[in-house]
């Protein structure tokens, strides 16, 4: 099977204490609808424990939900831990309760784009899929 | 005593009455089907006419909605007796406004100390504490699984001098606090207690609730610790301790609020809810407790969302069957024991981020249905929620609608005012009916726990979720300023609170501080005594009091019970 066949693989992830799992199941669920491969990581988990499940999950995305407001902790944690491992071609990309400067900050230390309340599912599945096609174009290129 | 005084009709008169009602009912039923003909010809908006849960409503409701059994004495009866459907007490809001009570935490114990201070000066009857989520989980501020999360999302709490703090100032014999907490419970319990007792104020004379509801934390909220069996043991031992030592306290809150925002539909709420209470009640009974001895303390909370006349039924549908499994299959005796009392919010989930200002009438509506469906308390989302915590502007405006509603509206005047409408007593019965099939569906499947193990409550709530989310998307359901009505006004204007980033660090400074000037032996000695509790039957309560008071931390106490109890593995899926 040729790279461009292999389905985009995706972990979703909650990072931290909090429990609130309707954002991150119901993006899931439409990340699979969408023809993505799906890993989720289940609840309270540390950026360590995320980054090793990506790494051995081999997947082409991390998408993160953090509604607790800890998303400048966790966010850069585990891009960072992304990046020690050797992963920097992995998108880190998510949603949550983030204020818009947070955002931008954010986008400066390597995080993808992060996806506010009311987001259609839509708009970060074709995200998803823009990003890979030109990381996928750029490597055949390459 | 009065008789009846008129004569005895003849049996004559009696058929002719007869007659005379049958056709009535014949008459209104020709009448409704050419209208029902009439109302297939016309044309019709092109929107779902059903409720938010997906349930459909009919255009019109009329007498013949209601079915011939139903006896008024039966289905309604008066405020205050059984079943309660008018109302837990019987002159309401006439003798008592609903207590307003907005739930606030943040930063430090000073810093939401202050917060109270300053609603209550605001004419805010009731406190309710919102813990960040290290607290929620049982984590020291300085614990490293903390880190970042400190005073975030609410206060930090890690031990009796953060709670002492909290309530400086504060006469915990006068205001009556609830606490959101569940995995920790019964810790928090403790220092609030502890607080109180340096206050001078005695058990017997708290008022107030803790969350303690650990069975929808497994099913919808997810901040747990121990697994099911010993945090039912410990929920338990707070029954038995409240019931002989704080008779007005009441040690659980049986939430429906966090199943509901997790995706869950009405009837699943409310299902759901009471079917927890029942187990509650089980476990009571099973320790050999009288049930009238805590029944009548169980409180609840549910949640207000946007569909006005399903959020009113399903409070009266609450109460009713409440009332009836608490007198027909428990046996209780004391019509406090029948009595479901709750405290309400407004649903948080239907707050938009775009237009937030919006969310101040979306909020306006759910406090009046909570208001119309016999609320005991009341928490008003800030229109600022999806965005950050409130600021205080936003909490006052909140406030302010609660106000509006009781001194402005009339709606407190009359007892349970909607009683009697063709359509509200139909989707009362039918929400009954639908919540006695899940309870159905459960007990088919062993019972709560048992559901909880399999993933079964998780994977309902979420396909509901899921549903909602697409007619959202498909633009079926309509979100104003979301999927209609956007006029590039969606932008956030407003200001939005941004919690001090030096919490974390001062927390972790009186955390040292606090571990360098306690009774380093007292801390070992109670926090053995609790272990060795912990592995016998022996109430907790007075051993983690002991804790408390010794200037045990919260992330010690829980590590004490965790030797014996273990901790909570959740089954992972979407």
């Amino acid at each position: 099977m040729s790279e461009g066949e292999r389905k985009i693989r995706v972990l979703v992830a909650k990072p931290g204490l909090d429990g609130h799992d309707r954002g991150a199941k119901v993006i899931a669920s439409s990340f699979r609808d969408a023809g993505f491969e799906v890993i989720y990581t289940g609840l309270h988990q540390t950026p360590e424990m995320i980054v090793n499940a990506a790494i051995q999950e081999d997947v082409d995305v991390v998408a993160m939900s953090v509604l607790s407001g800890a998303h400048m902790t966790l966010f850069p944690r585990v891009r960072r831990l992304l990046d020690e491992a050797g992963a920097d071609d992995i998108l880190l990309t998510g949603g949550g309760i983030i204020p818009e400067d947070d955002v931008r900050a954010l986008g400066e230390q390597g995080v993808g784009r992060l996806f506010g309340p009311g987001t259609p599912t839509g708009e970060a599945i074709a995200y998803v899929r823009e990003w890979h096609r030109e990381k996928t174009g750029a490597a055949n290129a390459g | 005593m009065s008789t009846i005084e008129r004569e005895v009709p003849s049996t004559e008169e009696l058929r002719k009455e007869l007659r005379r009602k049958e056709e009535e009912l014949r008459d209104l039923r020709a009448r409704v089907e050419a209208w029902e003909a009439e109302y297939e010809k016309a044309p019709k908006r092109d929107v779902l006419f059903t409720s938010i849960s997906g349930r459909e409503v009919e255009p019109l409701y009329t007498p013949l909605d209601r079915s011939d059994d139903d006896l008024y004495l039966d289905e309604l009866g008066l405020p205050g007796r059984y079943p309660f459907t008018r109302g837990p007490y019987g002159t309401m809001y006439r003798t008592r406004l609903w207590t307003m009570r907005q739930f606030a935490g943040f930063a430090t114990a000073e810093e939401t100390n202050e917060r109270y201070h300053y609603l209550l000066k605001n004419g805010q009857t009731g406190l309710s504490v919102a813990f960040d989520f290290p607290t929620l989980m049982g984590y020291d501020s300085d614990h490293p699984r903390s880190l970042g999360e400190v005073g975030v999302c609410g206060v930090a709490i890690s031990s009796l001098d953060d709670m002492e703090t909290l309530f400086d100032g504060i006469p915990l014999d006068k205001v009556s606090v609830s606490m959101t907490i569940n995995g920790p419970a019964i810790i928090l319990f403790c220092f609030y207690v502890a607080a109180a007792e340096k206050q001078g104020v005695s058990p017997e004379k708290l008022r107030g609730t803790v969350q303690n509801d650990i069975l929808k934390e497994y099913q919808a909220q997810h901040a747990w610790v121990f697994p099911p069996e010993p945090a039912l043991r410990a929920i338990v031992d707070m029954f038995e301790w409240c019931s002989d030592h704080a008779p007005s306290y009441n040690p659980i809150s049986i939430s429906g609020y966090h199943i509901r925002e997790a995706g869950a539909t009405a009837a699943q709420e409310l299902a759901f809810t009471l079917r927890n209470g029942f187990e509650y009640v089980e476990r009571g009974l099973a320790r050999g407790l009288d049930v009238d001895a805590f029944a009548p303390r169980l409180s609840f909370f549910f949640d207000i969302h946007n569909d006005f006349f399903e959020e009113i039924a399903k409070l009266r549908a609450a109460r009713r069957i409440w009332a009836r499994r608490m007198k027909e299959v428990y046996g209780a005796k004391n019509p406090a024991s029948w009595r479901l009392r709750t405290h309400c919010q407004t649903a948080g989930v239907t707050l938009t981020a775009q237009q937030p200002e919006n969310n101040i009438v979306r909020v306006a509506y759910q406090a009046m249905a909570a208001a119309l469906g016999g609320t005991q308390s009341l928490h008003t989302n800030s229109m600022d929620e999806t965005l950050a915590l409130p600021t205080e502007k936003s909490v006052r405006i909140a406030l302010r609608t609660q106000q509006v509603l009781a001194h402005e509206t009339g709606v407190p005047n009359t007892i349970d005012p909607l009683a009697g409408s063709y359509y509200l007593e139909a989707l009362t019965d039918e929400l009954e009916g639908e919540a006695e099939e899940l309870f159905a569906e459960i007990d088919e499947l062993g019972g709560v726990v048992p559901g909880i193990e399999a993933g079964w409550f998780q994977r309902e709530i979420s396909s509901s979720a899921m549903r909602q989310q697409e007619e959202v998307e498909r633009g079926e359901r309509v979100i104003v300023g979301l999927n209609d009505f956007t006029d590039g006004s969606e932008e956030v204007t407003i200001d939005t609170l941004k919690v001090d980033p030096t919490v974390e660090e001062r927390q972790r400074a009186r955390m040292a501080a606090l571990r360098e000037r306690r009774d380093d032996d007292a801390v070992e000695r109670t926090l053995a005594a609790l272990t060795a509790a912990a592995a016998t039957g022996e109430n907790l309560v007075p051993r983690i009091l002991d804790c408390a008071r010794a200037y045990c931390t919260l992330y010690e106490i829980r590590h004490a019970m965790e030797e014996v109890f273990g901790a909570y593995k959740e089954p992972v899926f979407f």
